[in-house]
């Protein structure tokens, strides 16, 4: 039951947007979001979708996987997209007491699901081609101008990587309480919501101890190996832009650029 | 031979309760550790054994008396990196002690702290993995490997930052027996190639055979202090202690009460049956 919570899930690969630097893909994704918000009617959205489509195939992710990852939010789709729907107003084509339907919300509501359903698979993109590692990474270089403002970037990004490495860990754990819980008789199965939240509590509360004698422990044995913050320390694997991280950058500018223009167009 | 580590009239207690009489777990030790010694300290649960080596890298500070590390004070704060780069550490728990979700990461994490340049880090990573044997996993998960090699990952950090000294705090304590041989194989072999000084906290007797000295620890103090064949052999004394003189030595003891003529201090398994094949033989 607990194997299949996958967080971040990583697809290895060697693809050219596997090996991009993860800075250069997280400000790709900013942009993509910012075109997508940007981008206001059917041209624009074909611009998009190519350049997804182009990219999926560069990264040689199984396309079915991406669209495995949508189905945790077709409901928040379908609500929205709903929403939209029977909420914008404009030029009416069907009504039903309180209800009706315009071609605005029509529009709106395509667009929304075309957006979100986008947005989804362009993010997902960038966690099944970037390791873990590399993506918190690449966020604390990105963030690091905010040290100035007294932001921890590090500890953040240090908490991340921790807690990245710690899941599988804890989910071993979880799977050898519940064991030892059901040969003392715990019922986790059967029940209503209710009884069955209950029954969590024996399997959470062990759970929680040794989490915290393990954090404990972990800063032991981190302070021994002269962890003493962010302050003058090194990397295994530093961060370097390579050539393919200009095009890409240049490339991604086009893009946005190309749907800026084209939203001044009403395209 | 230099010192490593010395300890002056070093004392220690746990915080407790108010009200609650002060236990000291650590009373009055004082001890010389030579560089390049291979120490084994042997007590029972509570001796202060796990006290005694926490001490050692300034994970705990000493309540009275001194820790010397290369006559650096471990109290001294300005200090505290010098002594840690110096002296590593090995905890039971091989799981609570890998920072990284891959091996080569975990093992860069001390050089990484430490300020080297990206490069030598690569160098050291890839040495220390050679030299525990585990440069196959270099791009593995931990936490797909094994107990003795997770603590061979764990072995394999600290090397990275070059200490002097290694400090195993019941780093065998929760591994199975071919895990227990893999991390004294390594640790013994660090000991005798590099010239690395190993201290190895435990609570098997067997464990003691590798050292070069044996010091047995008893409420806070340090209660019998020498070779292992000195030590080992002494099989009422050990029992006083709490502890289990080897199998080998409990042998030998039966047979001598029975008239034997055996040696009692023939620790080693093999050295064990020779000596009682010679005595069958003269009868």
């Amino acid at each position: 039951m607990l194997k299949d919570i996958t967080l971040g899930q990583y697809f290895p690969g060697n693809s050219v947007v596997h090996r991009l630097d993860p800075r250069t893909k997280l400000l790709m994704v900013v942009a993509y979001i910012a075109a997508l918000f940007l981008a206001k009617w059917f041209v624009s959205y074909a611009v998009m979708l190519a350049v997804l489509a182009a990219c999926v195939s560069i990264s040689r992710v199984p396309p079915k996987s991406l669209v495995r990852g949508l189905k945790p939010v077709l409901f928040i789709i379908a609500f929205t997209a709903v929403l939209n729907l029977f909420y914008t107003p404009g030029r009416e084509i069907w009504r039903w007491w309180i209800f009706k339907i315009t071609w605005e919300g029509m529009e709106t509501a395509f667009f929304m699901m075309l957006r979100i359903t986008m947005l989804i698979m362009g993010t997902f993109l960038l966690t099944y081609t970037t390791s873990p590692i590399r993506l918190t990474d690449g966020l604390e270089s990105l963030l690091g101008p905010l040290k100035k403002v007294h932001v921890p970037v590090h500890e953040l990004s240090m908490m991340m990587s921790i807690a990245l490495r710690f899941i599988p860990t804890l989910i071993e754990e979880t799977d050898k309480i519940m064991s030892a819980q059901k040969a003392r008789g715990a019922d986790f199965e059967t029940g209503n919501l209710l009884q069955r939240a209950k029954a969590m509590i024996p399997l959470l509360v062990p759970l929680f101890i040794s989490a915290f004698r393990r954090a404990d422990e972990l800063a032991v044995a981190m302070e021994c190996r002269c962890y003493h913050g962010g302050e003058g320390r090194t990397k295994l694997h530093p961060l370097r832009y390579q050539r393919r991280d200009y095009v890409t950058l240049l490339l991604g500018a086009a893009v946005l650029g190309t749907v800026i223009a084209l939203r001044n167009f009403g395209l | 031979m230099a010192h490593i580590i010395e300890t002056k009239e070093l004392t220690y207690a746990y915080p407790r309760e108010e009200g609650e009489p002060l236990r000291y777990a650590l009373d009055g030790v004082d001890l010389t550790i030579d560089a390049g010694s291979f120490v084994v300290v042997l007590g029972h649960n509570g001796s202060g054994k796990s006290t005694l080596a926490k001490h050692f890298n300034a994970v705990l500070l000493p309540m009275g008396g001194q820790v010397l590390v290369e006559g650096m004070d471990t109290a001294d704060e300005d200090l505290l990196l010098e002594v840690r780069r110096r002296v590593g550490m090995v905890f039971q728990n091989p799981d609570n002690q890998i920072v990284a979700n891959v091996v080569e990461e975990d093992v860069a994490f001390g050089p990484e702290n430490m300020g080297v340049p990206s490069q030598e880090i690569q160098e050291r990573v890839d040495s220390a993995l050679r030299t525990v044997g585990m440069e196959a996993f270099a791009l593995h998960a931990p936490h797909m490997l094994s107990g003795g090699q997770k603590q061979r990952v764990a072995i394999a950090g600290i090397l990275a930052m070059e200490p002097k000294c290694i400090v195993l705090d019941e780093a065998t304590a929760m591994l199975d027996p071919s895990g227990r041989r893999e991390v004294l194989d390594t640790v013994s072999r660090l000991n005798r190639e590099k010239g690395i000084t190993i201290i190895l906290i435990t609570h098997h007797m067997d464990e003691a055979a590798y050292a070069d000295r044996v010091l047995i620890l008893n409420d806070g103090h340090i209660a019998l202090d020498g070779t292992p064949r000195e030590i080992l052999s002494q099989e009422e004394k050990l029992r006083s202690f709490g502890l289990a003189a080897p199998h080998t030595v409990e042998l030998l003891n039966l047979l001598k009460k029975d008239g034997w003529d055996v040696p009692l201090d023939a620790i080693g398994v093999t050295e064990c049956a020779d000596a009682i094949c010679r005595a069958l033989e003269r009868g």
